[in-house]
């Protein structure tokens, strides 16, 4: 058995969400549980399909197989299996998966005594990613809208739309996301960078705690989060980035049609100008 | 909901806590509560160090922005009104490519090139003072050597590739939408980026950084309250909210970093998001001329006449 040294205490029942004991169990170091069965489930059938997919396509080299979307004219409707229906049914598998995984940490967490941060964080990247299949295609009336799954074909969707709107740079929203990963980057490597500078000081230096910690801080820039704030503020730039995504994907098409650089003259004819 | 955290949501000041370590150079100075702060993080501000770098760092910085400001300013005519209007547009662009890498006239690009000269030094004197703050407090190194990461990037953008290319016209300008535009002509010209593995790399690093901090900053928050946000006592002394963090990632996705090696997963991540980022820039155009074509060549790319 995969159990670490102190395992064995924390294996206790309940906790379950749905099914009880049933599925109130582990295999190896998994937790299995009713959603890590319909993770399974989904996760098992979409691959499945994609791999359909990439049969009935003309590769196998895996930066080319390419899943599409429906095209626009079946309009939000079903397509046919090789017309679009793949896609279809691989995202419905995709949402089941990411859902029942969401569901699934739920459950440990309960086990575990735990806050729900970490499934409430995973759903914001579900729902980014719900954006761009299921509520950026509905709200543009057709699934074709949703990107294509497949390693080069997705960032070939991503620079299509982006220069569909001139230059994506301009979107206000995806400045704010950009800045929100670059801002998360940087607080991580201060973050990783203090703890592990406070432990590993180097040969014949004794480690350090918080007090070294908040003092090389409010040195450097006259502030220390805390030890308690770092997790805090972190975790917020992260859903941030995450949102914010989410918002300059769903307002580019069906908030605003035109291109991104010419959205900003309602700043240059403000009439404060005179 | 239930509150999460062992601390209580009570603030107390008490005339705040005093920096450890030696501060012969330049003395701290003060130090103030700030009960908004406190709701989220620590109350306490300051104490402050300033120092002979950052002072020199600051006022280096403070040049190059001056620099880059006026020049704005004088191109709409020092109206003022007018500057903040077309604040976002205005650029000060570097030389054009026939100075080569020799001193521009100010009005041709010279401004460019003393504000990036400015802005260079201030970033290698502030590089400095997080190098030697750490050592003075008996620390590691390590976020030093993550900023180190941070400026080569900034040197192959202003500095480095320029020189490979051999001329200043190749670097990017100081603007708001300006450097947007830069960013997005760079990638049109060398056939699109997103086909550059440094720069898929570079982003996988970013957005993994992103999920790494949500991941742990999460895991920490939901096991505080059995002390989990100790986290070097817990390197050292493993504890049940150490523990329990451990178990959540074991059992879900049937592997677990320990408190020390997360930080080392976040650390390099962050790293490798600006080394990467740095080494997909500089091959642009020196080594590679059209990443489109070189991935065609190489098989990431679909070749339509194969």
């Amino acid at each position: 058995m995969a159990m670490l040294s102190f395992e064995r205490k924390y294996r206790v029942r309940g906790g379950t969400l749905l099914g009880g004991d049933l599925f109130d169990f582990w295999m190896g170091p998994f937790y299995v549980g009713f959603f890590g069965v319909t993770t399974m489930f989904f996760a098992l059938l979409g691959s499945a399909m994609i791999f359909y997919g990439a049969a009935l396509g003309d590769t196998w080299n895996p930066w080319l197989i390419n899943i599409q979307p429906p095209d626009v004219s079946y309009g939000l409707g079903l397509a046919p299996l090789t017309e679009g229906g793949i896609w279809q049914v691989v995202t419905i598998c995709a949402l089941g998966a990411f859902i029942s995984w969401a569901l699934r940490e739920v459950e440990i967490c309960r086990k575990l005594g735990m806050g729900y941060h970490v499934p409430f964080a995973f759903g914001m990247a579900i729902f980014a990613y719900a954006t761009l299949v299921v509520f950026r295609p509905i709200l543009m009336g057709a699934w074709g809208y949703g990107f294509p799954y497949g390693i080069m074909s997705h960032l070939d969707w991503v620079s299509a739309v982006g220069y569909s709107h001139i230059a994506f740079h301009y979107n206000p929203a995806h400045m704010i996301a950009i800045t929100f990963f670059f801002t998360t980057t940087l607080a991580l490597a201060m973050h990783g960078g203090l703890i592990l500078s406070a432990a590993n000081p180097g040969k014949g230096q004794l480690s350090k705690g918080a007090e070294h910690e908040n003092s090389y801080f409010r040195d450097a820039i006259g502030y220390s989060v805390g030890s308690l704030g770092i997790h805090r503020l972190g975790l917020f730039l992260a859903l941030n980035a995450g949102f914010w995504s989410a918002v300059c994907m769903i307002i580019s098409g069906p908030a605003w049609t035109k291109g991104w650089p010419l959205w900003w003259e309602w700043w240059r004819q403000m009439p404060i100008w005179g | 909901m239930e509150y999460q955290n062992i601390f209580s949501r009570v603030q107390v000041s008490a005339g705040g806590e005093a920096s450890v370590g030696p501060d012969d150079d330049w003395p701290r100075t003060g130090m103030f509560d700030s009960w908004l702060l406190g709701t989220f993080g620590d109350a306490q501000v300051g104490p402050f160090y300033l120092g002979w770098l950052a002072l020199a760092s600051l006022l280096s910085g403070f040049i190059a922005f001056e620099i880059i400001g006026l020049n704005m300013l004088a191109q709409v005519d020092w109206n003022p009104l007018e500057f903040v209007r077309q604040l976002f547009w205005l650029s000060l662009d570097p030389p054009t490519a026939e100075h080569g890498l020799g001193f521009a006239p100010l009005d041709e690009g010279g401004w460019w090139q003393l504000a990036g000269l400015f802005l260079t030094v201030s970033i290698i004197l502030w590089w400095l003072r997080m190098y030697l703050r750490a050592r003075v407090l008996g620390m590691g190194t390590h976020i030093a050597w993550a900023f180190a990461s941070a400026i080569w990037l900034y040197l192959v953008l202003g500095f480095l590739r320029p020189l490979a290319m051999g001329d200043f016209s190749e670097a990017v300008p100081f603007g708001i939408f300006p450097h947007l535009d830069w960013t997005q002509n760079f990638s049109l010209k060398y056939g699109n980026l997103f086909y550059n593995p440094f720069h898929m790399l570079s982003i996988a690093f970013l957005y993994g950084s992103t999920l790494l901090f949500a991941m742990h900053g999460a895991t920490i928050l939901a096991t505080d309250r059995f002390g989990a946000h100790k986290e070097v006592e817990q390197i050292f002394d493993r504890g049940t909210g150490a523990e329990r963090g451990a178990l959540f990632w074991r059992w879900t996705m049937g592997f677990n970093a320990s408190i020390e090696s997360i930080h080392r997963w976040a650390l390099w991540f962050a790293i490798l998001t600006t080394l990467t980022g740095g080494i997909g820039i500089i091959l642009s155009g020196t080594v590679v001329d059209n990443w489109y074509l070189w991935a065609m060549e190489h098989g990431i790319a679909p070749n339509p006449n194969p």
